[in-house]
């Protein structure tokens, strides 16, 4: 897996608040999806592209435990989020849900700088800078589960080859 | 090898005699519980992709309480589903507008201490009040739970907090939770908050559930107390035959990785301000902000003890002119006792409009949102750029003692001056 895209550059502790706000949770995902970080950045949503990445300081995704954050990053096509820490709730969804994230201490890169991520390795390439950063590598059993597109696409998986145990550990 | 409380509580679940801390372990769940929006409407169609069923509809509580009552014909659907959903699977414990999802836990007892308890909500810490291991997780990770009955999970560490005293006047469990965010911010991943001393045990079960509950806002996996004798009498009163052996659920000291103190006889009100509750300071230097709303509401500020408190303080006086003070009881129970009590009378006779139960207008759901521009404080959980309404709104956060006085006031005050 590689992703290649744009950084779009925020702040510590980008919360689910701002990127699923609650007065868009019962609409449908496009809707929500359009007001996913508005209120930092009012012009992301019509602006980032697939495979664009989203860089964030310590705490991304703290807050609910709403999946609809992940959803909405997903629903535009980001293709990675890379972050100085994760709450840890969010991190799950994102894997569970086929999102690539990588927690990457010391990343420090310009907003608009091209991005070329290998998640297995950790390797993080500013081809904008020529810095390279190593985040931490997503581990295999986190990768399959990426490649797959998901926990349940995961699980369906397995539960199509009847020899492989269909457990989530 | 010593364990903390935590960690036994998941040795026992996971089915090993210990567990290390930063080891993943699967363990078999006690409890789920989910809620109408994290939860049927998100598990259902995946449910039926995989064509599974759920493993133990006994060990499943489901609350409706974020789009309650309904304001449109979307968050109707969604309360139908929920029904719906409760009905094909046979879960008999159904909350359906009775409450918010972590109060009606309790309330019911539902939790016990020592369970391994997983909630799809973020506050899910919140049933550490009782001396049960429960953490949020999200709708996936609870589909996963729903097929197979089991998680993994990180075996986090334990910090113990410490109040060294009962508190002073007119301080909460609130204010000690925004010290404690002002000092160790939002980043404490893979942190079991245990919370302990003269101070916690002096507290009421209301009380030391604000402090598991916004064990969340630290970052930290989740909050416990453990069991005493205020934990077992609560838990009767909610009819849960109680067992003295809970008594001896205790972390050993070694186990323990850091401890904090909080010097709770000399605790002032804290604020947090906008936009993020580790931005608290003392009251005094909020103090003076106007404010348009002020609102006593969600799991975290608007239960029974809750209410007393801005009862305590609106008793025999108005909301001010251009103020507006909105309540939104945690549970019909809440409300029950409220009305039989008093304390709804005192409320309502200060001005106070009365509002549903349910997450509300904390979670951005409910009556209650705010208008760019506007500023209001909140006896909630957290003030996230957005999250009561506009992004261009302002919103504090205080204990129900500082929002009552602060209605009163018509800005930021400090609620001393009031008892």
């Amino acid at each position: 897996m590689r992703i290649v895209g744009r950084a779009f550059v925020f702040g510590d502790f980008i919360d689910t608040d701002v990127l699923a706000p609650g007065p868009y949770l019962r609409k449908p995902l496009p809707e929500l999806a359009a007001h996913c970080l508005e209120a930092l950045d009012p012009g992301f949503a019509r602006a980032v592209r697939p495979g664009d990445v989203v860089v964030g300081g310590i705490g991304f995704g703290i807050g609910s435990s709403r999946e609809q954050a992940v959803q909405a990053l997903l629903h535009l096509g980001v293709g990675c989020v890379l972050a100085r820490g994760f709450a840890r709730i969010f991190f799950r969804n994102a894997i569970n849900l086929g999102l690539p994230v990588l927690c990457c201490p010391d990343i420090e890169v310009q907003a608009g700088s091209e991005l070329d991520i290998l998640p297995a390795e950790g390797r993080v390439l500013d081809r904008s800078s020529g810095r390279v950063f190593q985040a931490q590598a997503l581990p295999p059993r986190l990768m399959e589960i990426l490649a797959a597109g998901g926990l349940v696409p995961w699980l369906q998986a397995r539960r199509s080859e009847p020899r492989a145990p269909a457990r989530n550990g | 090898m010593s364990q903390s409380l935590a960690q036994k509580i998941i040795s026992r679940a996971a089915g090993r005699p210990e567990v290390a801390v930063g080891e993943i372990v699967v363990a078999r769940v006690d409890l789920a519980m989910m809620h109408d929006s994290g939860g049927p409407r998100r598990v259902w169609p995946r449910l039926k992709e995989l064509g599974a069923r759920i493993w133990d509809p006994e060990r499943v509580v489901l609350v409706s309480d974020h789009f309650v009552p309904a304001v449109d014909a979307e968050s109707a659907e969604i309360l139908a589903l929920t029904r719906r959903f409760a009905a094909e699977f046979g879960i008999r414990r159904f909350h359906d507008m009775q409450g918010i999802c972590h109060v009606v836990l309790q309330e019911y007892g539902h939790l016990r201490p020592g369970m391994f308890a997983v909630g799809g909500d973020s506050h899910s810490p919140s049933g550490g009040a009782v001396g049960a291991f429960m953490i949020g997780i999200g709708a996936t990770d609870m589909l996963a739970v729903l097929i197979t009955g089991e998680t993994w999970l990180r075996v986090p560490e334990t910090w113990q907090v410490l109040l060294d005293a009962p508190l002073p006047q007119g301080v909460c469990a609130k204010d000690v939770m925004l010290k404690l965010l002002a000092d160790l911010g939002m980043a404490n991943e893979y942190v079991v908050f245990e919370y302990q001393g003269p101070g916690v045990a002096a507290m009421p079960m209301e009380e030391r559930f604000v402090l598991c509950n916004m064990s969340a806002e630290l970052g930290g996996k989740t909050g416990i107390v453990p069991p005493d004798e205020t934990t077992l009498a609560a838990l009767a009163a909610n009819g849960v035959e109680v067992d003295a052996a809970w008594l001896s659920l205790r972390s050993d000291p070694e186990a323990v990785s850091r401890q904090i103190v909080v010097q709770a006889g000399a605790l002032a009100p804290l604020v947090a301000k906008p936009h993020s509750p580790a931005q608290a300071e003392p009251v005094e230097r909020c103090a003076g902000e106007r404010i348009d709303q002020a609102y006593i509401g969600a799991c975290t500020g608007a239960k029974l003890s809750d209410l007393r408190m801005a009862a305590a303080v609106l008793r025999g006086r108005r909301v001010a002119p251009g103020t507006r003070l909105l309540v939104a009881p945690a549970s019909q129970r809440t409300w029950q006792a409220a009305a039989a009590d008093g304390t709804l009378r005192i409320l309502s006779e200060a001005g106070a409009i009365l509002l549903p139960s349910g997450c509300g207008a904390c979670a951005g759901l409910g009556a209650g949102l705010l208008a760019a521009g506007e500023t209001c404080i909140a006896s909630t959980a957290r003030n996230f750029k957005g999250r009561m309404g506009s992004p261009e709104a302002s919103v504090f956060l205080g204990s129900p003692y500082t929002v009552a006085a602060s209605a009163i006031a018509g800005r930021i005050a400090d609620p001393r001056e009031f008892l």
